[in-house]
């Protein structure tokens, strides 16, 4: 094994898991040991990321060009497949644990203030130990099966988490919609995973990348089927179209996993995945054609939905959606190191604006305990100039808000404009892309329009919570305020990693991964674009943010806002987008109700009851039954019938001995 | 020469008492019937013995050794059910009805 | 025709038409008889097969034993007067014949099978054995010589018979 300290990489997802059990264990036993529970819970991470930098600075030393892999036990020797369960560290691997583990910390110091009063405290963090530890694996995995158990192992910690409260029906439900959607993803991931060993006779990434060139024609049916199915995969774990549905239902899980699940890494997954296998899209143009355009699409669809939607985190919700896919844009058009970025920096100001608004619901739902009020605290409506009332998180929001629409130096202006300037410079080999560029665009102005929307709804204009839940209304205790400081700086800085040679940068993120990024760049060489475009492009980006601002500020009237349960109902086009265009009617009619139906009509009623109750069950008894008849005729007790059967059996043996 | 009048003779005396067997319901006729067939069995023996050695002659003596002991036990044990049921009719006799 | 072979189907037609009215009487006794004069006429065919011993058996053991053991019986069990007819309905008696008839079809095609060649059988016919020793030694060496074991084992046999008919038919254990 190489480079021996680094061999104890186990160590990295082993925390969180030992956390995990630590935590399960006190839940089942001792519920109310919450300062143990804490300490455990948050310590563990703390570790967990004290250990991703002391590896990622050592791999660093190594100037590694390959991955190290550290294969630890045979797991699944069947035949030809030779799975070993092993884990890689590589550039791209370096950078997920430490945004997993870095931004996983910040969040469970916040969960300790946000998830005070709760009774399920201990299991609170035992399930998101236990999702940190599959989330490191999955980006730890050096095989497509290791990377599947931890692939699978997030969706089950979603579904738990999601689930928190399920003792209420509503959610409860959108935990296991958001399990069933990802199902379906994770069918294609199964399908592709299949076709990869069918081809390349290996599941190990070393092997399989290191093969895929030969293995595959460019553009063959076989490759583009594998990406395909991969990234269908993806748009079941990273929400987008058409399996987007769950994740704005997600929010009903408290909100600090919004911030850690949905926000930061669960979602991130299918990036990952793309770039992980960019050699393989990079061997098929429609497949990462179809990942890039359904990228755009969704960043475009579900921004015209966050325009209309009054609950702050699902706001929120449908703009992770919208940045998931100009994620996807990025890795879809070959631009991978581009597309991590985005991942980076949206996980920073994406978690502080999720833990920002537990902020505000934390002071709302404070509020309207205090006066025993029923009213939504999660409805930007019942909201308003709380930027009074909680100073340090309507600043640090509005940092977050700046960085997402792409306001410079802000994180999010470097890593949206390197995205789009790839696809630009993409569409001069592939023109399909300039539409992609135009959605992007496009995508850009509304997530502008509806984040200064939310901030001005929410932090400005008059108050309409109530006149007795004002005087509740205060800033969060420190330990949750401390995370959002930490969040806003490296939104700030964050752009640092990867600043542009446009900009005289060193562009560091992205020879960073270029030991990664470099087999797929070979078969899918990235164009470079003249220095004046690049300019134009960043003016029009920058412009185009100011716009969507400026628009909102414009048009918007927070004045003219009443409290939800007076709020008249929408119409025309403002109801088609509060309602989401409709998507989840759409799929209830076409999808569930079917087979429901069948289930129902024909499973359940003729399939179950009658064919296997009826005939194999109960017929089986019947035909039992009927032996046992014939078999009862047979004893009658009297000589004469038994002498007849007797000389029946002489017969037939004499009737042998005569042929 | 008379090997094969005598084997249908034996075959004949067989199938007469097997009919028996199976058409009357007295017990001690039907076991009478039987009797017919061991002795229809040695017809058949003492044929071929005549063809082929002394054992099948030997054979007769023991069958018939082994008639007697049949018979002894049999008309006791009819004796027995007789006591008890105060009829030979097969046909009542039927405890063992499953 | 050769006089054996009259004589021959004279005692093969006695014993058949005996054997037919034993299984048909009403009475048991009746019965009796008629099996007596079959035993008889099955007796004078082992004479002119060449087993003189065992027809004197047949008479003494089956004829003078047996069967006056099964006279006795009826007559203790009164059984004698002739009943009403206990043949079986017509579905039992059509089967019963069906039966016996495809026996008998049976039987008579196995006729012209022969003696399997694996029977390892004294050499020689019977009719030689008895000339040159006599009858009863031409039975008996054998008998004490090569199935001297069945001997013994059938008079144990013999043994356990008393014991089970004198058990079995006592009025109180």
């Amino acid at each position: 094994m190489p480079a021996a300290p680094l061999s104890l990489l186990w160590v990295v997802p082993a925390l969180p898991l030992l956390g995990f059990a630590v935590n399960g264990t006190l839940a089942l036993g001792r519920p109310g040991a919450k300062r143990t529970v804490s300490i455990v819970g948050v310590g563990t991470l703390a570790l967990a990321f004290a250990a991703s930098a002391f590896a990622v600075i050592e791999f660093a030393k190594l100037h590694a060009a390959a991955p190290l892999v550290f294969p630890y036990w045979e797991w699944l020797p069947v035949g030809e497949l030779q799975v070993g369960f092993a884990l890689q560290l590589d550039q791209l691997s370096a950078v997920m644990i430490l945004v997993v583990t870095g931004v996983g910390a910040l969040i469970h110091v916040f969960s300790i203030g946000y998830m005070h009063e709760d009774p399920g405290y201990a299991r609170y963090f035992a399930y998101l130990n236990l999702f940190v530890f599959f989330m490191l694996i999955l980006v730890l995995g050096a095989n497509f099966p290791v990377m599947f158990v931890g692939w699978e192992g997030v969706g089950l910690c979603s579904y738990l988490l999601i689930g928190f409260w399920f003792n209420e029906r509503i959610n409860a439900d959108a935990g296991r919609k958001a399990f069933i959607v990802n199902r379906i993803g994770d069918f294609g991931f199964l399908v592709a995973m299949l076709l990869i060993f069918w081809r390349i006779g290996s599941l190990d990434f070393g092997p399989v990348f290191a093969r895929a060139p030969a293995a595959f024609a460019p553009g063959s049916a076989v490759v583009t089927a594998i990406t395909l199915f991969l990234f269908l995969g993806c748009t079941g774990k990273s929400a987008q179209i058409p399996l987007y549905t769950w994740l704005p239902d997600a929010m009903q899980g408290p909100t600090p996993v919004s911030a850690l699940i949905h926000a930061a890494t669960m979602v991130t997954a299918g990036v990952y995945l793309v770039a992980r296998c960019g050699v393989l899209f990079a061997l098929s143009p429609l497949g990462s054609a179809a990942v890039a355009g359904v990228g755009a699409l969704t960043a475009l669809f579900a921004a015209t939905i966050a325009l209309k939607q009054w609950d702050i985190k699902r706001v929120l919700a449908y703009s992770t959606i919208s940045q998931l896919g100009y994620m996807f844009i990025g890795v879809g058009t070959g631009a991978y190191a581009a597309g991590i970025f985005h991942l980076a920096t949206h996980a920073f100001f994406k978690a502080l604006l999720f833990l920002g608004s537990g902020s505000v619901i934390h002071a709302m739902h404070r509020a309207y305990h205090a006066t025993h009020a029923h009213d939504d605290a999660q409805d930007m409506r019942n909201m308003g100039g709380l930027a009074r009332h909680l100073p340090w998180t309507a600043g640090l929001m509005w940092i977050a808000t700046l960085a997402i629409a792409g306001i410079p130096p802000f994180a999010g202006f470097f890593s949206k404009d390197e995205i789009l300037g790839a696809a630009f410079a993409e569409a001069e080999v592939r023109p399909l892309w300039y539409v992609f560029w135009a959605m992007g665009m496009a995508a850009a102005l509304l997530t502008a329009f509806y984040m200064t929307r939310l901030m001005r709804y929410t932090f400005h204009g008059p108050n309409r919570t109530g006149d007795r839940e004002r005087e509740h209304l205060r800033e969060a205790p420190w330990m949750m305020t401390a995370p959002l400081v930490v969040l806003g700086a490296l939104t700030v800085l964050g752009g640092g990693l990867n600043v542009p040679r446009l900009f005289g940068g060193g562009a560091f993120l992205e020879h960073w991964l270029e030991p990664v990024t470099s087999a797929a760049a070979r078969l899918h060489p990235v164009v470079d674009t003249a220095r004046t475009t690049e300019w134009a492009l960043v003016v029009a980006a920058v412009l185009v943010a100011a716009l969507g601002m400026f628009a909102a500020f414009r048009l918007l009237r927070p004045a003219a806002l009443v409290p939800a349960r007076l709020a008249p109902a929408e119409t025309g086009l403002a109801r088609l987008l509060w309602k989401k265009w409709y998507v989840n009617e759409l799929y209830d009619a076409i999808v569930v109700r079917p087979i429901v139906w069948i289930s129902r009509e024909v499973l359940w009623k003729i399939v179950d009851a009658r064919m296997v109750d009826g005939l194999l069950v109960n017929g089986s008894a019947a035909v039992s039954r009927a032996l046992g008849w014939m078999g009862s005729r047979l004893q009658t007790g009297e000589v004469g019938s038994y002498v007849m059967l007797f000389v029946i059996g002489v017969l037939a043996v004499l009737g042998a001995a005569v042929r | 020469m008379l090997l094969e009048p005598s084997l249908t003779v034996s075959a004949v005396l067989f199938t007469l008492g097997v009919a028996g067997v199976l058409l009357r319901r007295n017990a001690i006729v039907i076991f009478m019937c039987v009797e017919l067939m061991l002795n229809a069995v040695n017809l058949t023996f003492v044929a071929l013995a005549q063809q082929l050695g002394v054992a099948g002659q030997i054979f007769v003596f023991f069958v018939m050794a082994v008639a007697a002991a049949e018979a002894a036990v049999g008309l006791a044990i009819l004796l027995a059910i007789y006591r008890h049921r105060q009829t030979l009719n097969l046909q009542n006799i039927n405890l063992l009805k499953g | 025709m050769a006089p054996t072979l009259i004589i021959f189907w004279g005692f093969a037609g006695l014993a058949v038409v005996s054997a037919l009215a034993c299984i048909t009487r009403r009475s048991p006794v009746a019965s009796a008889l008629w099996l007596v004069a079959t035993l008889f006429a099955l007796a004078a065919l082992f004479v002119l097969l060449d087993a003189q011993f065992i027809a004197v058996l047949q008479v003494l053991v089956y004829a003078g034993a047996i069967m006056v053991l099964f006279l006795f019986v009826i007559m203790l069990l009164n059984l004698g007067r002739a009943g009403p007819s206990d043949l079986k309905g017509p579905v039992g008696l059509g089967v019963g014949v069906l039966l016996a008839g495809l026996m008998l079809v049976q039987l008579l095609a196995l006729r012209h099978g022969g003696p399997a060649p694996a029977l390892a059988l004294a050499p020689g016919p019977m009719a030689r054995a008895a000339a040159e020793q006599g009858m009863v030694p031409a039975v008996a060496r054998p008998l004490f010589s090569t199935y001297l074991v069945p001997f013994e084992i059938t008079s144990v046999l013999l043994l356990a018979a008393l014991v089970g008919a004198v058990v079995l038919a006592k009025r109180k254990l």
